[in-house]
């Protein structure tokens, strides 16, 4: 009895991947329920005053881009499952932009300045996209900077704490009581003691990244089982050479787990930072706005921020998976 | 055959441990062997024997409190590449391929370039041609334990010391693995010290049997296997000395009802079989 719920609630590996049902009816459905959004922004007619031509380009790329992905799909087997897979997805998106679109631009049920339509957002996405961009790139430079730097120093500290005991006995208790302070505490103090915003920032974004990765660091290699090390040892290496060989390849896993978690802490500290003493960047951009009480601005970051960050964490997810296809489950 | 030249003397060895609470366990007493250039010498014993810690100690991963461990006159202090090791779990390094796992050795002595040549030739010789560029967890158990053995065999060794390689293995895998060592050991003519628990793959494998005995662990008889270099598992002599190490081991005649079973044990048997 057991047995066959068991086999019954346990999806195929292969399938587990992509198990919405792979049928086209749910793709038409989703590519019909976007081009509904777009014929309520046409048609319905609005209560607030809003560019809507924007919002109605985004659709039509959306809806375009949907057909032409399934045009490819049909000689690509492996495109067409994950079409399929998202399509009840893409359905849902498309309803949720109809009834917010009739909700906010339509109706005026959701107000301006601080309920803005998807229309309104895309448009001012339009009408602001060089600050946007520049913006965008002021971030990124911080950004990337200080979480490189963060690693770097993370990591470094962390063999040596992993690896030598005399830096462990002295640097390990530090790590462990300023590690866990969150960054931003710094903010005041990195205000009064560097001389810009941009350096402060930075320092700050060192300060969140460094303390997981030396962390993870630090325990990946003291975690390396014992017969790695003798193994080595028997086959001719010297002390070095287990660091290098053994210990240090037997942390990498660790090295990107603290990397994911300092790359979470580097947003959070980015955004902060720049919100509180910048002049350039999405945080400072998002406190400009809101201080001209241009809400549809501040969504508009948001949204920036959403792609902008998610890209980024997708890259180092795809080069976790290249660095670690030798550990098992993650190769496909 | 007969004067063989000596390659590692064990003479007075003692080595003892101590648990958390300070209370000591012999693991081995006044052991002294000679094991000689080219034989294939198996310890065998029960379990807490001492046998794994004697070749740990020959491997230079353990010292005695007393006595000496000498290969050629030179007393073993640490490993060393002329010692070559296979752990019972293969130990390959996960996040290299089966090809860079036995090249390994010729790395961490910096001689890569000089030999990368032979790296081929010792996976052709333990029968891993084409998956050079596996890794580790793409292979099978026996697989995963012939990379070890290359990855040792690669030093080019004076001994060859084989801790249980094959305790962790099916049967089928096992008798095939066991072939494949006694080629080795054919052609390449190291000196190859094993561990086992196994009657059946000491008397196929080796030269010599040395019988040892636990608390406090010590070789009590050491056999010589006098059969014709192809052996076989069904012939009469193999079977007579199996039966004569077994009887050395106390093992012999004991039917499974004669044995007596703890109660307590009985019921957790019982117990788990249903929660299964």
């Amino acid at each position: 009895m057991t047995k066959r719920i068991n086999k019954k609630s346990e999806p195929e590996p292969v399938q587990s991947a992509y198990w919405k049902p792979q049928s086209g009816l749910w793709y038409i459905a989703a590519v019909a329920s976007v081009l509904i959004a777009l014929a309520v922004d046409i048609f319905v007619p609005d209560s607030q005053f809003v560019n809507t031509l924007p919002y109605r380009v985004f659709l039509g790329i959306f809806i375009v881009t949907l057909i032409v992905l399934w045009i490819i799909s049909i000689k690509v087997n492996a495109l067409r499952k994950i079409l399929y897979h998202q399509a009840q997805f893409i359905f849902a998106v498309g309803i949720v932009l109809a009834v917010w679109d009739l909700l906010s631009t339509k109706s005026n049920i959701l107000q301006l300045p601080f309920f803005p339509g998807p229309a309104q957002i895309i448009s001012v996405i339009f009408s602001e996209r060089e600050t946007l961009l520049i913006s965008s790139f002021y971030s990124l430079r911080l950004f990337s900077i200080g979480l490189l730097l963060g690693t770097l120093l993370g990591i470094s500290t962390g063999i040596l704490i992993g690896w030598y005991r005399q830096w462990f006995y002295w640097l390990f208790p530090i790590l462990k009581v300023i590690g866990i302070i969150p960054s931003i505490a710094w903010i005041p103090i990195a205000v009064v003691v560097f001389p810009n915003s941009f350096i402060a920032g930075l320092f700050l974004i060192v300060i969140a990244s460094w303390f997981p990765v030396a962390f993870m660091v630090s325990v990946g290699i003291a975690s390396t089982p014992k017969v790695y090390y003798e193994a080595a040892r028997t086959l001719g290496a010297n002390e070095r050479f287990l660091l290098t060989h053994v210990a240090i390849p037997n942390a990498v896993p660790d090295i990107f787990t603290g990397l994911t978690t300092a790359t979470g802490f580097s947003f959070l500290t980015l955004i902060v930072s720049e919100m509180i003493g910048a002049k350039a960047g999405l945080g400072w951009y998002i406190n400009w706005a809101k201080t001209w009480s241009a809400y549809d601005k501040v969504y508009a970051s948001i949204v920036i921020m959403a792609i902008v960050f998610s890209i980024i964490l997708a890259v180092l997810n795809s080069t976790r998976n290249y660095v670690l296809r030798w550990k098992k489950g993650i190769s496909k | 055959m007969s004067k063989q030249e000596i390659l590692i003397n064990i003479s007075g060895v003692n080595r003892v441990y101590y648990d958390t609470t300070g209370r000591p366990t012999v693991a081995l007493q006044d052991v002294d062997l000679d094991i000689k250039k080219g034989e294939f010498i198996t310890f065998i014993g029960p379990s807490g024997c001492g046998k794994t810690t004697l070749l740990r100690l020959i491997a230079g991963l353990d010292t005695p409190q007393s006595g000496i461990v000498s290969i050629e006159g030179q007393p073993i202090e640490k490993p060393g590449h002329e010692r070559g090791f296979v752990f019972q779990q293969a130990a390959l390094f996960p996040w290299k391929t089966v090809a860079v796992n036995i090249a390994i050795g010729l790395k961490a002595r910096n001689i890569y370039k000089q030999k990368s040549q032979n790296i081929q030739d010792y996976i052709d010789l333990i029968g891993l041609t084409g998956f050079e560029k596996a890794y580790p967890h793409e292979i099978s158990g026996g697989m995963a334990q012939r990379v070890a053995i290359a990855r040792a065999l690669i030093n080019e060794p004076k001994v060859l010391l084989l801790d249980e390689p094959l305790g962790a293995l099916d049967a089928f895998t096992r008798i095939e693995l066991q072939t494949t060592i006694r080629n080795i050991w054919e052609k390449t003519g190291t000196t190859i010290v094993l561990v086992t628990h196994d009657v059946d793959e000491a008397v196929f494998l080796s030269n010599r049997i040395a019988i040892m005995t636990a608390r406090p662990g010590r070789i009590s008889e050491v056999i010589t296997v006098n059969l014709k270099p192809e052996r076989d598992r069904n012939d009469d002599d193999f079977i007579i000395l199996r039966r004569k190490v077994l009887e050395k081991l106390e093992l012999a005649g004991k039917h499974w009802s004669s044995r007596l079973v703890d109660p307590l044990e009985q019921a957790s048997i019982s117990g788990v079989g249903e929660a299964i």
